[in-house]
């Protein structure tokens, strides 16, 4: 058994478990540092731990499109970050209309409503007209066409949006009933950040039971399994297709809200980072897989609230929270080097040509 | 007529969009023909045109009269998008959200005629385009292409008139022709003419008499026609050399930008074209060429004090290094992952470099300063033009070994690699070190490259070394040609040119990047200036290809 297992370790997977190993010493000993140090009373943490819920919840929802995406096609939508951003910042005009006209403090839940619908349909727009004229005539095409597509869909897509709406930080008016804490002794929550936590669980709730309940969304999960025999079995593939993106487009616009309030502030690149965290949360939790992206989101989103402070500081790091985009990134290393199948398992069924 | 119907409204569709996202107006800041069409109107008109001749080049069985009417039905559907524009902004301030929506734009829109009178032009302009653009479709082939190169060459020159005005000027026998044919702002319209003249009667006697000269050429003795060549090869090398003196301080510079993206692109090129590593990180390696020749030679962080060309082995030792170490941890990934891993790894040395953990070392975000110049004896390589034939040599250098190594075992290696990996490992190729030295060679050129742009600022920041960065080198050599030598070159000077060139497209540049990506993609894979190999690749379905919905991987990358 030694003999074999000699046989069949390279050189490179020993450096790899080295460099591991080392980043695992490192975590250890920055977080018992910390911990031991007492710098950061419990209240802390139970903020960094809530406010990393609510980023991941919303990483979560994001991720749901990349999933079901991947799923279904078997390539990274890029483009989906832009799918995300384009949703809040166009609602952005109507809460600022609402706000403007009063209407945003008299009917807060009646203009939020409103609000989601608008985001969520942008998005939905968006996405239709990207699978529509980048991906539909591409799909069988090797594999670095489409992704290279949906590369430059993505620019595409952020630079009209700038060129549209400016290339300016656009402020999302205050919603009052959203402001304001909770507090349970000594810790607090603030309570759009419970909001967010809760919308965001509502939705991947409601998404989640249409994907496993529904007759859609078997058939979804039907093509994603294998899409000659579903279109043999009559169901309509490019329809199901058309439906993924419906839902991940719907899911993304969802999360733009959420993250605007969440933020307060809507941009043409806010796509980008939250895109790519997002695509880790998937990949994490396993692609194609999607109990497994809503798991990755909130694991994604408590390590980065609370991973800086923890692993870094008690190393003596200064302004560690300068790295907290870095700890996620390698995170989406470490986890496609060691474990490219995610933390439950990849749902896709390999096919080689 | 459905068909021009659809056509004709996406056209409008896309002419709005192209107005909203402030593109017309930015381009009305230049004239093409002097007083008479700025840059924005071309735009608006060829776009029409082009979809008017797409509405009429659809039409089944290509009878004259459902021609026009279909050239004239989208024409009139595209003047109609921009004046339900214009309506509407009359109506009310789009201007609140659309930031573009300004009363310029309308004044443009409406050719400085007031809102009626302007729906009226528009929706008559569209019409008449769209109608021309059915002639053109009618006509014979070769009218039509003469007609498009010569309107092509119009455009183009007005286009290009920062180009060709201080080039010309630079002939001082030449001046009276640029007196004749540029005003201060755009061509004059007799300059036009005469230039739409003069490249009509070229084409058209090319058209005539291009086969007989080709074929002349060709049934020449072989040796003439090697002297031939190696004379044009002369010839060439003799221009590339003489060039920034021809060109003057600010092409000069244009074409020191040019030819670090020539650089970059080479190096990716051998990781994305030949092996088929997609490296979205590419850019951590230009920073680790220009930090590290920045730490060595800086006086500002003290460390050491090398000259550049002390510092330059260095710089190139720590980007194989690190392009070493970025292929480790990826050998095991497929495409799509392997894309986002090196984009992580792109983006954590942004943050590391940028962060205030790193900056006794490396600067923070005041990055360094005072980086040596590189010198040649006494002569320190400072000017643009000083900076022009060090780039050059570097060109000329790494374009050597990338086609070299093309042909050798190793190239065919990374070739086998990118086709399919699983064959390629049974054939023999020792997958590691094949990827790996990919990425090895690749990181190199990409060090040197940021080695030389280091001296040449003379300072490095970390904010020079985004993602947008890498992404810009994946798009020229993808518009280029994925894979060719010479791809990288029309690639750099499109993509990398051309914007530099026009400064009004400065804000639309990534814009067009992205279209043009997507645009490359859908209709020409290969590139501009492809490998004949990829194109036969990427086109080998297509004949047999049939309407089938399932969409298996009929390849694999």
């Amino acid at each position: 058994m030694w003999k074999r297992l000699r046989e069949r370790t390279t050189p490179t997977d020993v450096v790899m478990w080295l460099i591991g190993a080392a980043i695992l010493v490192l975590v250890i000993w920055g977080s018992t540092a910390t911990l031991s140090g007492g710098k950061y009373s419990s209240s802390h943490w139970f903020d960094f731990v809530v406010f990393g819920l609510a980023q991941g919840s919303i990483y979560a929802l994001i991720a749901m499109g990349y999933t079901m995406v991947y799923g279904i096609l078997r390539m990274i939508n890029f483009a989906h970050s832009e799918v995300f951003m384009s949703g809040p910042y166009t609602a952005y005009y109507v809460a600022a209309a609402f706000y403007s006209s009063g209407f945003l403090d008299r009917q807060p839940i009646l203009s939020l409503i409103i609000i989601f619908l608008v985001s969520m349909a942008t998005s939905t727009v968006i996405a239709l007209l990207l699978e529509r004229i980048a991906y539909r005539p591409l799909r069988t095409a090797p594999r670095l066409v489409p992704l290279i597509t949906a590369i430059g869909a993505s620019f595409f897509l952020q630079y009209t949006f700038r060129g549209l709406y400016g290339s300016g930080f656009q402020a999302y008016p205050v919603v009052k009933i959203l402001e304001g804490e909770w507090m349970f002794g000594e810790f607090r929550i603030l309570k759009f950040q419970a909001v967010v936590i809760v919308a965001a669980a509502l939705l991947m709730a409601g998404l989640y039971t249409f994907i496993q309940r529904t007759r859609i969304g078997k058939a979804i999960r039907s093509v994603s399994e294998d899409k000659e025999a579903s279109s043999l079995m009559g169901i309509d593939v490019d329809r199901m297709i058309v439906t993924t993106f419906v839902i991940g487009g719907m899911a993304a616009g969802a999360a733009g809200v959420l993250y605007a309030v969440m933020f307060k502030q809507v941009h043409f690149f806010m796509g980008f980072v939250p895109g790519i965290k997002a695509f880790t949360a998937a990949v994490l939790g396993g692609i194609g897989n999607i109990p497994g992206a809503m798991l990755g989101g909130i694991f994604l989103g408590l390590i980065e609230s609370v991973g800086p402070t923890l692993f870094l500081d008690g190393l003596g790091i200064v302004a560690p929270y300068q790295l907290k985009d870095a700890i996620a990134f390698i995170l989406l290393v470490l986890v496609l080097i060691f474990r490219p199948t995610g933390i439950l398992g990849e749902r896709v069924a390999i096919k080689k040509a | 007529m459905k068909q021009a119907i659809k056509i004709g409204l996406i056209g409008g569709v896309v002419e709005v969009l192209l107005s909203l996202i402030g593109m017309i107006e930015a381009f009305s800041q230049r004239d093409i023909i002097s007083h008479i069409i700025s840059m924005g109107h071309t735009l608006l008109l060829l776009v029409v045109l082009f979809i008017g001749y797409l509405a009429a080049k659809g039409t089944p069985g290509r009878k004259p009269s459902w021609v026009l009417i279909n050239g004239l039905t989208s024409g009139l559907m595209v003047g109609g998008g921009l004046a339900l524009l214009v309506t509407m902004g009359g109506m009310m301030n789009l201007r609140k959200v659309f930031i573009n929506a300004s009363p310029l734009l309308y004044k443009l829109l409406t050719f400085d005629q007031g809102r009626n009178e302007g729906i009226l032009l528009l929706l008559g302009g569209g019409v008449l385009s769209g109608l021309l653009a059915g002639l053109l479709s009618l006509a014979p082939s070769i009218l039509r292409r003469v007609l498009i190169v010569s309107l092509g060459s119009v455009v183009g020159a007005g286009v290009l008139q920062d180009l060709l005005r201080p080039t010309v000027a630079l002939w001082g026998s030449l001046a009276v022709v640029n007196e004749w044919l540029f005003s201060s702002n755009g061509l004059t319209s007799h300059g036009a003419i005469g230039l739409f003249a003069l490249v009509t009667a070229s084409s058209a006697f090319w058209a005539k008499k291009g086969n007989v000269i080709r074929s002349g050429l060709k049934s020449l003795p072989p040796a003439r026609q090697r002297a031939l060549k190696i004379t044009a090869l002369l010839l060439l090398i003799a221009l590339l050399l003489g060039l920034p003196q021809l060109l003057g301080l600010f092409l000069s510079e244009v074409l020191t930008i040019i030819g670090l993206y020539v650089l970059l692109g080479l190096g990716l090129n051998i990781v994305v074209g030949f092996a088929g590593l997609l490296d979205l990180g590419y850019v951590a390696f230009f920073a680790i060429g220009a930090y590290t020749t920045g730490v060595l030679t800086s006086p500002e962080l003290g460390f050491f004090n090398l000259s550049f060309w002390g510092a330059l082995p260095f710089a190139i030792f720590m980007g194989v290094l690190s392009g070493v170490l970025l292929g480790v941890p990826v050998l095991k990934m497929r495409g799509d992952y392997l894309a986002i891993a090196t984009l992580g790894f792109g983006e954590i040395i942004r943050i590391l470099v940028l962060s205030d953990f790193l900056r006794p070392w490396l600067g923070g975000a005041q990055g360094i300063g005072k980086i040596a110049k590189a010198h040649i004896g006494s002569m320190e390589l400072a000017t643009p033009q000083q900076i022009y034939y060090l780039i050059l040599a570097g060109c000329l250098l790494v374009g050597f070994i990338s086609w070299r190594l093309r042909d050798s075992r190793l190239g065919r290696a990374w070739m086998a690699v990118r086709e399919d990996e699983d064959v390629a490992q049974a054939m023999g190729i020792n997958l590691s070190s094949t990827k790996l030295l990919a990425f090895a060679t690749g990181a190199a050129f990409s060090a040197l490259s940021g080695a030389i742009f280091a001296s040449k600022l003379g300072s490095v920041y970390p904010h020079s070394f985004n993602v947008m960065i890498s992404i810009n080198i994946l798009c020229l050599i993808i518009v280029g040609g994925m894979g060719s030598i010479p791809g990288v070159l029309v690639g750099a000077f499109a993509l990398v040119g051309l914007p530099e060139l026009l400064r009004e497209f400065a804000d639309y540049r990534l814009l067009v990047y992205g279209a043009a990506l997507v645009a490359m993609m859908l209709l020409r894979p290969e590139g501009l200036w492809p490998e004949a190999l990829r194109r036969r690749e990427l086109h080998e379905g297509e004949s047999t290809k049939t309407e089938s919905v399932s969409g298996s991987e009929s390849k694999s990358t």
